[in-house]
């Protein structure tokens, strides 16, 4: 079976399927939604093909600037928490034997069913005066009198953590379990405490690892939906939950489009620059 | 010490991730139609509401639906663009690669309203196949991903062997490729098969108004009415995800399928 | 003719020539071997054979049919694969009948090829094993049992031995030769182990830089090398300037009852150090100091400076002179036993 180009109809079959599908159901909705964003919006809830900047111009407002600088934020402390902390656990799991492996492994997969209202409301529960956390830690003593930590920045950021955390492993599982072991051998021969061998061994080869990981967690933060609302204040409300309720309780499409095109852009140039920032600390 | 301090952390770790699955457990349990942590009284008729309160049966009906075709058309959609990407060489299919991969890096919100206008656009608005097609392409990234990797890690010389004993094409696929990929096929349904039940947005803004899947009903619920079915809902899932997840542990090579390196010699 | 026949064939890559202009003859029923060093072509040559790679120029037929462009499976060959490309789904028996198989074979007819060709390789009963449990020798008559189901008219082997001990290697070696003359299959295998093709092959082929530097039987190639880079490949050798001085040739500073060819006033003489003999020194004998001495056990190796040009010589435990390092000695070289090479 020689890996050749494909010649005739027959050979190019397969892609045409997939092909189609992901021409007409996502581009052209995509698409939509970015003609969409230049329509006109009318009283009543309709809009009209036209061409006008003035749902783009409704960003420039205060409001909107500082629920941006929020949503980024917000995506960026999650992805950086949830780095932190998945990172040791999964070099754990890696090298843990494969029965623990395969046990971690199903736990975290089961997680991922847990739908986005069931964890804030688990969280809401967790971080609650009369429930929660606080109440535990008055029982053993360490705390005087329990406090409701919901809603609050720290609990939306625990409730959203907490949702990216099994994908951010699952991501970083591949590479660490493929790690070569006698890399961080050799760099302990020479002298290094196995800490100091994960610090200037181990992450420096899963550089390229660790930045999609990070970059997933962030454009993953950036969509969150419910989590702001269940476990924030208005205060925490981040753009994507702006733009649902614009599109679907104010009637206003083209200004939840637009919103919509302008947070891709936003996402990818963040993301072009972290990885040119990547590729940067590598010379 | 330091296996000490591995130990530690992992255990918190393992507890932080827990613990909602705690609540909720224990909230599924209450007595009274309350969501009282810890619970008050203990009761499972919450878990026979699913089955038999018609709203919330209806909507299980939905989702499992939803998510059993959605995760066929992705795999679908997605297995023989891996194939094709493995078998010839062609650059230009890469272009599907990523569109393959981008529904699921964009902000789900993104993606959903995507499908809104496009659906309210073409008049298809609120039909239940909208949902099918909205959620295969949205979770397409899943088994393109499973799949890539399957064929990556099928070994070429083992076609070329089968060429030389007398395998055209065809026969190759049938009887080496076909059963190598079986796994990645598995766990690629199966992932977008689990993340299709408890996706809300995209479901909601297709089919939201007229159809309620299980997670549009338990957010609803959240927000107007609040039952322990609810959780029990969520305990259900979370059992069933584990339970799928263990089959193919147990009869297949999980942390393979996750991305590890072959564990047999 | 019958048999395989390679003409003018060559494979590039880009501007790279992996394999130029390349004839061969292989006669059915010879065992023959492709070797050299690795990125000789002996292995684009094996898979442009075996259908796996097209020429860009040549052609290849078997008994007289021409099959240049023909796909692997239509050629009805036989192949184990350096990595044996053992298909993991399948048990022993399952890889074995595979063949069979797909050629809509009854299950009964493929069950009683299977246990035959298990017992031709030493492997009775084994058909429900799991492929992953069997040790590497196993799993390489595995392959060859596999390669061989159909009877096919060619045998292919790429490095099929080079994932296994020294011991069990050398085994194995004796073992392909006595099936391949059990089934006087026509039989090509490419190894960079030259012990390995002397001890396999009726026919020798050294290759290098994708041509074809000699073709023969073992025994020829090692007393008769074709040119310096298979005097040396093949065993060890002493390789020594041969200059003209007039119509005389001179080696090692003294004239030598050696002809050189025609027209030719630089040459190589090839002698191997067995047939290197160390005697008193003496005035029309090559003289020679001796810098080291070796004592591998069943052979010892004496390594000789002779004016500037070191020559090893090797003689067994009972023929051994007595010389010690330091010691000054006469070199006589055996004129019918040493070749004179002119590449």
């Amino acid at each position: 079976m020689r890996r050749e180009p494909a010649r005739g109809l027959v050979q190019h079959l397969p892609v045409i399927f997939p092909g189609l599908m992901l021409t007409v159901f996502f581009i052209v909705p995509f698409g939509t939604m970015v003609a969409v964003s230049f329509f006109r919006r009318q009283q009543g809830g309709f809009y009209v093909p036209d061409f006008v900047l003035a749902n783009y111009a409704r960003f420039l407002t205060p409001f909107f600037g500082n629920v941006l600088i929020f949503s980024l934020y917000l995506a960026i402390a999650v992805a950086v928490v949830s780095l932190i902390i998945a990172v040791p656990f999964t070099y754990l799991i890696a090298r843990s034997r494969r029965m623990t492996q395969v046990i971690w492994l199903v736990a975290l997969l089961s997680i991922l069913s847990l739908s986005e209202v069931i964890i804030g409301f688990a969280w809401s529960t967790l971080l609650s005066r009369t429930a929660g956390i606080t109440n535990l830690l008055v029982r053993l003593g360490l705390m005087e009198a329990p406090q409701a930590l919901v809603p609050g920045f720290g609990a939306v950021l625990t409730g959203m953590v907490y949702q990216a955390m099994p994908y951010a492993v699952l991501v970083l599982y591949p590479s660490m379990v493929r790690l070569d072991p006698t890399l961080t051998e050799a760099a302990r021969t020479l002298g290094a405490s196995p800490l100091k061998a994960f610090f200037t061994v181990v992450l420096p080869a899963l550089r390229t690892t660790l930045i999609a990981t990070l970059i997933m967690a962030f454009i993953f933060a950036l969509g969150s939906y419910l989590l702001p609302q269940i476990l924030g204040r208005p205060s925490h409300w981040t753009l994507s939950v702006l733009i649902t309720d614009q599109a679907l309780y104010q009637s206003n499409m083209p200004f939840a489009a637009a919103m919509a095109v302008f947070l891709v852009l936003v996402s990818l140039a963040l993301v072009a620059l972290t990885m040119f920032a990547g590729k940067k600390l590598e010379a | 010490m330091g296996r000490l301090l591995s130990r530690l952390y992992l255990a918190l770790v393992g507890i932080f991730l827990a613990a909602p699955i705690v609540v909720v457990t224990g909230v599924s349990f209450n007595e009274k139609q309350n969501l009282a942590f810890p619970p008050q009284g203990f009761s499972l008729h919450w878990f026979a509401e699913i089955f038999v309160n018609p709203e919330w049966l209806r909507a299980l009906v939905a989702s499992v639906l939803l998510a059993v075709t959605s995760a066929a058309l992705a795999v679908a959609i997605a297995l023989p663009l891996a194939w094709f990407l493995w078998r010839r060489v062609a650059p230009w299919a890469q272009v599907f690669q990523l569109l393959g991969v981008a529904p699921f890096t964009l902000p789900p919100v993104i993606t959903a309203l995507g499908f809104l206008t496009f659906w309210a656009t073409s008049g298809f608005y609120g039909q239940a196949w909208t949902a099918v097609i909205a959620h295969a392409i949205f979770f397409v990234t899943l088994p393109l991903v499973t799949l890539t990797l399957g064929f990556s890690s099928i070994d070429r010389s083992l076609t070329e062997a089968a060429a030389t004993m007398g395998a055209d094409d065809r026969t190759v696929f049938r009887t080496v490729v076909l059963p190598l990929i079986l796994p990645y096929v598995v766990s690629g349904y199966a992932f977008a098969f689990v993340l299709s039940l408890n996706e809300y947005i995209v479901a909601y803004m297709t089919i939201g108004f007229v159809r309620e899947t299980l997670p549009i009903k338990v957010f609803n619920a959240l927000r107007y009415g609040y039952t322990p079915t609810m959780a029990a809902v969520s305990v259900l899932f979370v059992a069933v995800t584990a339970a799928v997840f263990g089959l193919i542990a147990r009869f297949g090579d999980l942390p393979r399928l996750m991305g590890a390196m072959s564990s047999k010699d | 003719m019958s048999g395989l026949v390679l003409k003018g064939v060559s494979r590039e890559f880009g501007t790279v020539k992996a394999v130029n202009d390349v004839d061969l003859e292989v006669p059915n029923g010879r065992f023959v071997c492709l070797l050299g060093p690795s990125g000789c072509g002996k292995t684009t040559l094996l898979r442009m054979i075996a259908g796996l790679d097209v020429p860009t120029a040549g052609t290849i037929s078997i008994d007289d049919e021409d099959i240049t462009r023909q796909p692997t499976h239509k050629r009805n060959l036989g192949m184990v694969f350096q990595s044996l490309a053992l298909f993991p789904h399948l048990t022993v028996g399952g890889n074995i009948a595979y063949a069979l198989r797909i050629r809509g074979l009854s299950k009964e007819e493929q069950a009683r090829r299977v246990e035959e060709l298990l017992a031709l390789v030493h492997l009775p009963g084994y058909a429900d094993r799991p492929v992953a449990k069997l040790s590497g020798g196993q799993r390489q008559r595995v392959a060859i049992a596999r390669a061989l189901a159909v009877s096919p008219r060619l045998f292919l082997l790429d490095e099929p031995l080079s994932a296994l001990d020294a011991k069990l290697r050398e085994a194995m070696q004796v073992e392909l030769r006595q099936l391949q003359q059990q089934l006087g299959i026509t039989t090509i295998v490419v190894t960079h182990d030259q012990r390995e093709a002397m001890t396999m092959a009726d026919t020798v082929i050294v290759m290098q830089g994708g041509e074809i530097r000699q073709a023969a039987s073992p025994v020829e190639i090692y007393r008769k090398p074709a040119d310096t880079f298979v005097a040396d490949f093949i065993g060890s050798t002493n390789l020594i300037d041969i200059a003209r001085d007039g119509d005389r040739a001179v080696l090692l500073g003294r004239p030598a009852a050696l002809t050189l060819p025609y027209g030719v006033s630089k040459a190589t003489l090839s002698v191997r150090p067995e047939d290197v003999e160390l005697t008193a020194p003496s005035s029309d004998l090559p003289e020679a100091k001796v810098t080291f001495v070796r004592d591998l056990g069943g052979a010892i190796e004496f390594f000789l400076d002779a004016g500037g040009t070191q020559v090893v010589a090797v003689t067994s435990p009972r023929a051994r002179p007595e010389v010690a390092i330091g010691d000054r000695v006469g070199i006589r070289l055996d004129p019918t036993r040493s070749v004179v090479l002119t590449r």
